[in-house]
């Protein structure tokens, strides 16, 4: 993985003296919060329901065991023993003093760590495929590419004081496992008829208020100008963008109001225009950075079968490993998605465990997923059995990846000062219900999302089955969506009808799951089923 | 009646105004009246309070309600973890907040 140069850590370091600085003059009065606020913002520090909240940037969602550690020690020490993995690959912390924050960001920076661009108007922390550098399918390892985006967008100066927020992911095969179709900035780093590399951009998508999938604007960029094409995306935004309604004012809006045509007109202008100035890191840069992610050292001669005379380890196998690039390997998902418990929470102790067995059995590297799941990316097969059980004795063993029980879920109302309605305890309940009806595994793929409010941090619009909480005078209420994808068959979920209480919502999942059953043709997934037949099915079976 | 609410400048904590001073406990929370403004400013400058604003609440047999279900759950801690609420050993205690 990356491994930081004497400027990267430079820079970090600067910057925690920087905010140790600013923090200091907050707390001894000589800058007001009106002052204050963008500057702790800037370095991830918001203030959320019941305390200081950090978010502290993973990029590409990729972590060695030595920085997982820090993050367990981090919720040791200055939190109440745990932490938050987000829908953006990220990790967030909910009980955060801002007199320990300087301390926590320098402990940060001595595993290269940092929580810089992980809030405002700005270019945010990239995001990747959590099976980069794995997956059986991909290209390429899109991380290069990833850090390389990384590090163009790290306190780009034209870039600091955007519209709004930009978010931009990166992927490297055709199967989508970052949502990359909705994002601000989605890039699938594609071969072209010659055999040459490069890069295909979607721009313009998004969730939030007003959900859009990103449209193709050029399909190949040469590497050699991956930059300086993206600084043109960002340049016509920032020129165009609007900033006179917060609502209004994402890239996704501009892209649709030009139309994507006339949006990639003003690309392509502002692009030639660039070329001419010299801006794009030299290859050389690229390649030095591509030697971080050369592939480990994988053994050769691996037994490819286990023993599946456990049920119990079967199942996990068959749930939660895919298959990996190198003879002899999986990777492992570490569902963070118990029964019952709080979708992507992880205990100080279940963290540095996640981090020992990183070492042991994962050549030292994790993965974050934008699901809330952890990922041992390159585990030997014959070592699966001595992993499982470690995982289950800790409570880390739920096999239920991508089920109905895998729901992803925004830490809502429960902590989130914009949320309008809990999203953990819906997930919770979801969960049980179809745990105990024993129809999780019949029901296969259904992929499930939750979000607290219109803002979408729990990927509703992308669900297979979505649901958005609302305030309804004063009450929680929950709004049902069906149909939606954040793959690489993208598609916006549709609201089913009127709302529903925390229970209502609940049945009203059970009674669409009805409906699949009872029309499901074979091979069918849920969301196969509702594109053939369509939303009336389901409509009367839960309001009928 | 109308109180004050807003996060410990140093640790975030969440606070209700007592009168004198912040409290971690809504039960505590005074009727400011048309006081708001003036003691959120004044407590604002002397850094004793991050964020301050004014909430409508109820005194109620068992303490004092906020009015809206946020900051009800501001008050009690979230309700998905009754460990870190403010009333651990009370195991129902989240059904005040619905």
């Amino acid at each position: 993985m990356y491994l930081y140069d004497q400027y990267d850590q430079a820079m970090v370091d600067a910057r925690v003296a920087e905010f140790r600085d600013q923090t200091r003059r907050r707390l001894e009065g000589k800058l007001s919060e009106d002052q204050f606020k963008p500057l702790r913002l800037m370095n991830g520090l918001y203030l959320q329901l019941h305390a200081y909240m950090l978010r502290v940037a993973v990029p590409y969602g990729t972590l060695n065991s030595r920085q997982m550690h820090m993050l367990a020690d981090i919720a040791d020490k200055y939190d109440r023993g745990y932490g938050h993995f987000t829908t953006r690959q990220n990790i967030q912390y909910n009980w955060i003093k801002l007199e320990d924050a300087p301390d926590i960001l320098a402990d940060l920076a001595s595993v290269e760590m940092h929580a810089i661009q992980t809030s405002g108007n700005c270019i945010r922390n990239i995001s990747s495929d959590h099976f980069a550098g794995a997956a059986k399918d991909e290209l390429v390892d899109p991380r290069p590419y990833a850090e390389l985006l990384r590090q163009w967008s790290s306190f780009h100066p034209e870039f600091m004081y955007l519209p709004r927020k930009f978010k931009i992911a990166v992927i490297a095969a055709e199967t989508d496992r970052a949502a990359m179709k909705l994002h601000d900035i989605g890039i699938q780093i594609v071969r072209n008829d010659a055999g040459e590399l490069g890069a295909a951009f979607y721009v313009g998508g998004g969730m939030g208020r007003t959900p859009m999938v990103a449209p193709l604007i050029r399909d190949f960029v040469p590497l050699d100008q991956l930059i300086t094409y993206a600084e043109a995306c960002l340049r016509v935004y920032n020129r165009y963008g609007r900033r006179d309604n917060k609502y209004k004012a994402r890239i996704k809006i501009l892209v649709h109001e030009l139309g994507a045509e006339e949006y990639a007109r003003q690309v392509e202008e502002e692009f030639a225009h660039l070329l001419s100035q010299g801006i794009e890191p030299p290859l050389a840069e690229l390649e030095r950075i591509k030697n971080y992610f050369a592939d480990p050292a994988f053994e050769t001669g691996l037994p490819a079968e286990v023993d599946r005379s456990d049920p119990d380890f079967a199942l996990w196998v068959d749930r939660n490993t895919v298959p990996h690039k190198a003879p002899g390997y999986v990777s492992a998902v570490i569902s963070l998605k118990p029964v019952g418990g709080i979708p992507g929470d992880a205990s100080a102790e279940q963290i540095h465990l996640m981090a020992d067995l990183a070492e042991e059995y994962s050549l030292d590297e994790l993965r974050v997923m934008h699901t809330q799941n952890i990922v041992l990316p390159h585990v030997r097969i014959s070592d699966l059995h001595a992993l499982w059980t470690r995982l289950e004795t800790a409570g880390l063993g739920t096999p239920n990846l991508d089920t109905i029980e895998d729901i992803i879920a925004c830490p809502g109302l429960d902590y989130c000062s914009l949320a309008n309605a809990r999203s953990i305890p819906v997930a919770q309940k979801i969960a049980q219900r179809f745990s105990e009806s024993g129809r999780t595994a019949e029901l296969g793929e259904l992929k499930l999302k939750i979000s607290g409010c219109i803002n979408a941090c729990g990927h509703h619009h992308a669900g297979h089955i979505g649901i958005l909480g609302v305030d309804k005078k004063g009450v929680e209420n929950y709004q049902l969506l069906l149909g939606g994808s954040e793959a690489q068959d993208t598609s916006l979920a549709k609201i089913t009808g009127p709302g529903f209480d925390e229970d209502g919502i609940v049945d009203a999942i059970e009674k669409a799951t009805d409906v699949y059953f009872a029309r499901r043709s074979e091979g069918e997934r849920f969301l196969d089923t509702y594109r053939r037949i369509g939303m009336e099915p389901f409509k009367e079976a839960i309001y009928g | 009646m109308k109180i004050l609410t807003g996060n410990d400048l140093k640790t975030g904590a969440v606070v209700w105004w007592d009168g004198t001073g912040w409290s971690l406990h809504v039960d505590n929370a005074v009727d400011v009246g048309e006081r708001a403004d003036e003691i959120a400013s004044r407590e604002e400058s002397a850094r004793r309070v991050n964020a301050p604003y004014a909430v409508a609440a109820t005194r109620e047999d068992d303490g004092v309600r906020p009015a809206h279900i946020k900051d009800r759950v501001r008050a009690l801690g979230p309700t998905v973890r009754p460990d870190l609420t403010l009333k651990p050993a009370d195991p129902n205690i989240g059904d005040w907040v619905i």
